[in-house]
């Protein structure tokens, strides 16, 4: 069974990052893997590309906002 | 089970009044309530008002919390609704829920294919390179400033569903099953909206690293 080329596969890349592409269709995307760099850098990109965003650094309530919220909190 | 049990006693310390206890919460929730409240609105003020809004409302409710989802998903569920209807009253021009190009067709640009004339149609055309390490090192402990700045401005260029759906799940890392829930939408749309996503970043993030190379 011919499985995916490249342009097909990247579209794939995050179903099958996820486990949701049924068997046949799973095995056909690790085939292609193993055979394609192109493809495989893709998916490490992918992965590289969420990693970073987890990365970000965490925004912050301004001071006075988180005051009011004790206030209203202490008044309830 | 036992998240079910934390959720029900921080409840009831809230409800008693534990000034303690609400304090952490929100310090441990705000900052991703904030950068979710930004898919939705244009300005970080913005959000800053839709959280305060929506703890505001979470006081107010708290006696109505069954347990049936658990607190987080409540608060965030909650979150949401505030940031929409904030974001309708700013009324901006373009509705960001409608569907727009980005929503729809390839996630990489077609030119990067070999067309059916080429000799392997449907392969690459020039292999994309691979990246350099982007997460930081244990001795510089956050990202690179430029790319934390393009991180944002690709987040940015995002439609609101895209955003909201990359921010719970790569920059807060939470659960598939909590994104649907909050956002109430199904497995397969979650997936299709993070593919988009992640597809828009890692090209706004490759034209980063090719610029270093």
């Amino acid at each position: 069974m011919h499985g995916p080329d490249c342009d097909r596969l990247v579209e794939l890349v995050t179903d099958f990052v996820e486990g949701a592409l049924d068997p046949a269709t799973e095995r056909q995307v690790v085939d292609h893997l193993a055979g394609c760099d192109g493809c495989s850098t893709y998916l490490d990109q992918m992965r590289a590309t969420a990693r970073a965003l987890g990365e970000l650094p965490p925004d912050r309530l301004p001071g006075p906002a988180r005051d009011a919220l004790l206030e209203a909190f202490r008044r309830r | 089970m036992v998240a079910r049990v934390r959720d029900a006693e921080l409840v009831g310390r809230l409800r008693d009044g534990d000034e303690a206890a609400f304090a952490s919460v929100l310090d441990e929730w705000s900052p991703g309530m904030l950068r979710l409240a930004r898919s939705f609105v244009s300005t970080p003020e913005s959000a800053a008002e839709v959280v305060q809004d929506t703890w505001l409302a979470i006081l107010g409710a708290l006696d109505r919390f069954e347990g049936r989802s658990s607190l987080r998903t409540w608060v965030y569920r909650i979150l949401v609704n505030t940031a929409k209807r904030r974001a309708a009253r700013e009324q901006r021009v373009v509705p960001m829920s409608s569907i727009s190009p980005a929503d729809a067709g390839p996630t990489v640009d077609p030119d990067r294919f070999q067309g059916p004339d080429e000799p392997y149609p449907g392969h690459w055309r020039a292999l994309p390179a691979p990246w350099p390490e982007l997460a930081p090192s244990p001795e510089q402990r956050t990202l690179d400033a430029e790319l934390q700045a393009r991180l944002e401005d690709a987040l940015a260029g995002l439609p609101e569903r895209q955003r909201a759906v990359i921010t719970l799940r790569d920059v807060q890392g939470r659960p598939a099953e909590e994104v649907r829930a909050i956002l109430d939408i199904t497995p397969a749309n979650q997936r299709v909206l993070l593919h988009r996503a992640r597809a828009h970043v890692r090209a706004r993030l490759e034209v980063y690293v090719d610029a270093r190379a």
